[in-house]
């Protein structure tokens, strides 16, 4: 009798566990309740700990003086300003290395990555020279050497490097001219919108014209001038509104200009090249990556070198190029909480480094570091998302 | 020396004239490769320009004004003017073992020896006796970590006493096997048609790839201990161990998942019509064929994993790096920054190198399409 039920029991689960459906749904109900034990186990240890030593979880300290000093704010910072001010710091330095990170590697991987495709043996070697050092030695031994020769090997302030009398590059970074803008400077800017609407609306009907007459007019020409050629005739002729305030040596460091710290510069500079090798492989794909069949085509539809270029192989190595690139971009910019390394202020350094030494609060800071970097990279991947789905092949 | 065209021959009796003199040797070479339009003519010559000027002085500062053998770095730049290699040569037993004692190197030393032979089998397809081997690389791992820690019969080393290269090794290649099996489980758990087994795994995939590293270890090194039970004592190497894991399983999963995309649905379909249940199919159909289109990013990501181990020494580990830049500290040696940078940068360039020529290689094994 007993063991006719557990044969039937067996039997029952076993049947459930052999049907498809209820099967997924039993592996489904396993993994969340795991899911939540584990967060249940990790959330009562926290609790535990954080009663035992008398902490609790607040965010009240942000709007605490921070009471220390960055050497390098794109807004206004004190030491009596709060934590909270200390990290909207930053996170602009965070952004503004970023940012200009991926301008240089950008241009520096095309480049590179176009060298590397060259039929020149000596230039095509370099390239490859270039990127296999770079790609194989880490990322942090880049940061710290750069850093160890701009603040090693620059001269001092005293015998800074000029550059025409305007640029100056010491040890103690690179002082550059300031500019101070007159409100007569606005019609510039307006100029250069001006310019880019124009040539947007030009393009557009540029190639109206092509597909209704087989005319093409010149484009990059009239671009070029619009963007260019006009603001600076706009600047000229309203008598170049801009006055300029050169670094000079005045004591023991430079007065006027502004100046890029070390730092920065170290940080910058090994980011950008760093990923620039990385570019490089994936634009030098993304080239070889259009079928050989697409130039030929081109080439006898009559289509000269530089129209194929344009029409034929780089929107379609684009597809290939971005998808890539926008997550070096994204390494990029999470690469750049190694300035915690070389002492530049970012977002890591500031309110996961200082202020959490400072107020003991690892939960709370650590919390806002995670919480700001993974904003990054969903709103890169949304983008990412957005791109695919506009660029996708649109097969039969 | 005759002169061919005075001479007449009868039709298809002339001999073969030699090539023109600028298609051939050297000088066809280089017209071809240096100098085949005007642009590239200029692009060598600045090219050569720029060698000229940047070589030398490499060459000066890295060999022939550099100082080998000197007691400090006074005497070192009392010797030449380049670069002062003497800090490199005294240190370069700590650069290796760091503390580890002196009279157990021979421990760290066999382990490294074995890596190679357990490495061996799964590398290269034609290692003799690569069945029976493939056992001896699976208890590699324990084999490796008794021999390294010690206990069970042999003097234990406290894992504070790790570092130098033996520790950039014992981080990267337990990474390297860690995240492997991780990573795979995670990718099939992606692409799997359970709503709630996707999400788990698309959660922890995206949330791992979207946070630095650095961030995961100063988690690892300082609040982990909130979340264990109060009161337990957590090996901080065993701590960075598992964050190094858990971070690269998340991009081998993303590796994997585009091999597993890749796959024919076909070949799913197939393997669901012969009756294989979801394991058997995945084993003997589907992954083999995922793994082998993947195996370059995978390695790739594992190139990637070893030269992020340098980031330990932010949270107070001291890998090659950390341990060479701790010399930097020594007054005797204090500022030789770039030299040390350079030999560290140059032990990691052979390393990550020698992985991503073996990646090549395999493309190249496993390339069965057409080329052109």
């Amino acid at each position: 009798m007993t063991a006719q039920v557990s044969s039937d029991k067996r039997s029952a689960v076993s049947r459930l566990w052999n049907d498809k459906e209820s099967r997924s749904v039993m592996i489904q109900v396993i993994t969340i309740g795991a899911l939540f034990a584990l967060f249940f186990y990790l959330g009562v240890n926290a609790y535990l700990n954080l009663k035992a030593i008398g902490k609790d979880l607040s965010f009240e300290f942000l709007w605490q003086p921070a009471s220390y000093d960055i050497n390098q704010t794109l807004i206004e910072y004190t030491s009596r300003s709060t934590h909270f001010r200390a990290m909207i710091v930053g996170l602009l330095n965070t952004l503004l290395v970023a940012v200009a990170g991926i301008m240089l590697a950008t241009i520096l991987g095309f480049i590179v990555g176009v060298l590397r495709l060259t039929k020149n043996w000596l230039v095509n070697r370099i390239a490859y020279c270039y990127v296999e050092a770079l790609r194989n030695v880490p990322l942090l031994l880049w940061i710290l050497l750069i850093h160890g020769v701009v603040v090693g090997t620059l001269p001092a302030v005293r015998d800074a490097l000029g550059l025409g009398d305007i640029f100056f590059l010491s040890n103690r970074g690179l002082y550059a001219p300031s500019a101070t803008f007159e409100p007569l400077f606005l019609a510039t800017v307006i100029a250069f919108i001006a310019g880019i609407v124009f040539s947007i609306w030009f393009k557009r009907r540029a190639k109206k014209i092509q597909e209704e007459t087989g005319r093409i007019l010149p484009v990059l020409w009239t671009v070029l001038a619009a963007i260019l050629l006009f603001p600076i005739v706009v600047f000229l002729v309203t008598g170049l509104p801009v006055q300029w305030s050169i670094p000079e040596l005045k004591g023991f460091n430079f007065a006027g200009g502004f100046s890029i710290k070390p730092e920065f510069l170290a940080l910058w500079l090994a980011l950008s090249i760093y990923t620039s090798a990385f570019i490089a492989e994936i634009v030098r794909s993304g080239i070889l990556a259009v079928a050989h069949g697409q130039t030929e085509a081109a080439g006898a539809l009559g289509l000269r070198t530089n129209r194929t270029l344009q029409l034929i192989v780089v929107p379609q190595a684009l597809r290939v190029i971005v998808p890539p690139l926008t997550s070096q971009y994204l390494n990029l910019t999470k690469n750049s909480s190694l300035a915690i390394a070389i002492g530049y202020m970012d977002i890591v350094a500031t309110i996961g480094g200082i202020s959490l030494n400072q107020t003991g609060r690892e939960m709370e800071c650590m919390a806002l570091v995670l919480i700001i970097y993974l904003s990054f990279s969903l709103s890169i991947s949304m983008f990412m998302n957005w791109y695919n789905k506009r660029i996708k092949l649109v097969e039969r | 020396m005759t002169d061919i065209s005075q001479k007449t021959y009868a039709p298809g009796q002339h001999p073969d004239l030699p090539p023109p003199a600028l298609t051939t040797g050297v000088l066809g070479w280089m017209r071809a490769n240096l100098f085949s339009s005007v642009g590239n003519g200029i692009l060598t010559l600045a090219a050569l320009a720029v060698l000229a000027v940047v070589l030398p002085k490499v060459l000066d500062f890295v060999f022939f004004d550099a100082v080998f053998f000197a007691e400090d770095r006074q005497e070192c730049q009392a010797l030449g003017s380049g670069a002062c290699w003497a800090v490199i040569i005294e240190r370069f037993q700590v650069s290796i073992y760091a503390f580890y004692p002196d009279e157990l190197r021979w421990r760290p030393n066999l382990a490294f020896v074995l890596l190679f032979v357990a490495l061996g089998p799964l590398l290269f397809d034609k290692f003799p006796a690569r069945k029976q081997m493939l056992f001896f690389s699976m208890i590699y791992p324990f084999l490796a970590a008794w021999l390294v820690v010690g206990g069970l019969g042999l003097e234990p080393v406290e894992t504070n006493k790790f570092g130098g290269v033996m520790l950039t090794i014992i981080i990267g290649v337990t990474g390297i096997v860690g995240s492997l099996p991780l990573g795979i489980v995670l990718a099939l758990g992606r692409v799997s048609n359970l709503p709630a087994v996707k999400i788990v795994c698309v959660g922890f995939i995206e949330f791992i790839r979207g946070v630095p590293l650095i961030a995961l270890l100063f988690i690892a090194s300082t609040m982990l201990n909130y979340f264990l039970p109060p009161g337990t004592e957590f090996d901080l190497l065993l701590r960075v161990l598992i964050m190094v894991t858990l971070f690269s399983s998340a991009y081998i999963a993303e590796v994997v998942r585009g091999g597993l995309q890749a796959v024919a649905k076909g070949q799913y379909e197939a393997a669901d019509s012969m009756g294989l249940t979801y394991w058997q199919s995945m084993r003997l159909i589907v992954l083999p064929q995922a793994l082998k289109i993947s195996i370059p990013g995978i390695v790739n990501t594992f190139i990637g994993l070893y030269k992020d181990t340098t980031l330990v020494i932010i949270i107070g580990l001291l890998d090659v790096l950390g341990v060479m830049k701790s010399a930097l500290a020594d007054p005797k040696w204090n500022g030789l920054a770039v030299e040390v940078y350079i030999y560290t940068a140059v032990f990691f360039f052979i390393s990550c190198f020698a992985m991503s020529r073996y990646s090549l290689y395999l493309e190249k094994k496993l390339h069965t399409g057409h080329k052109r």
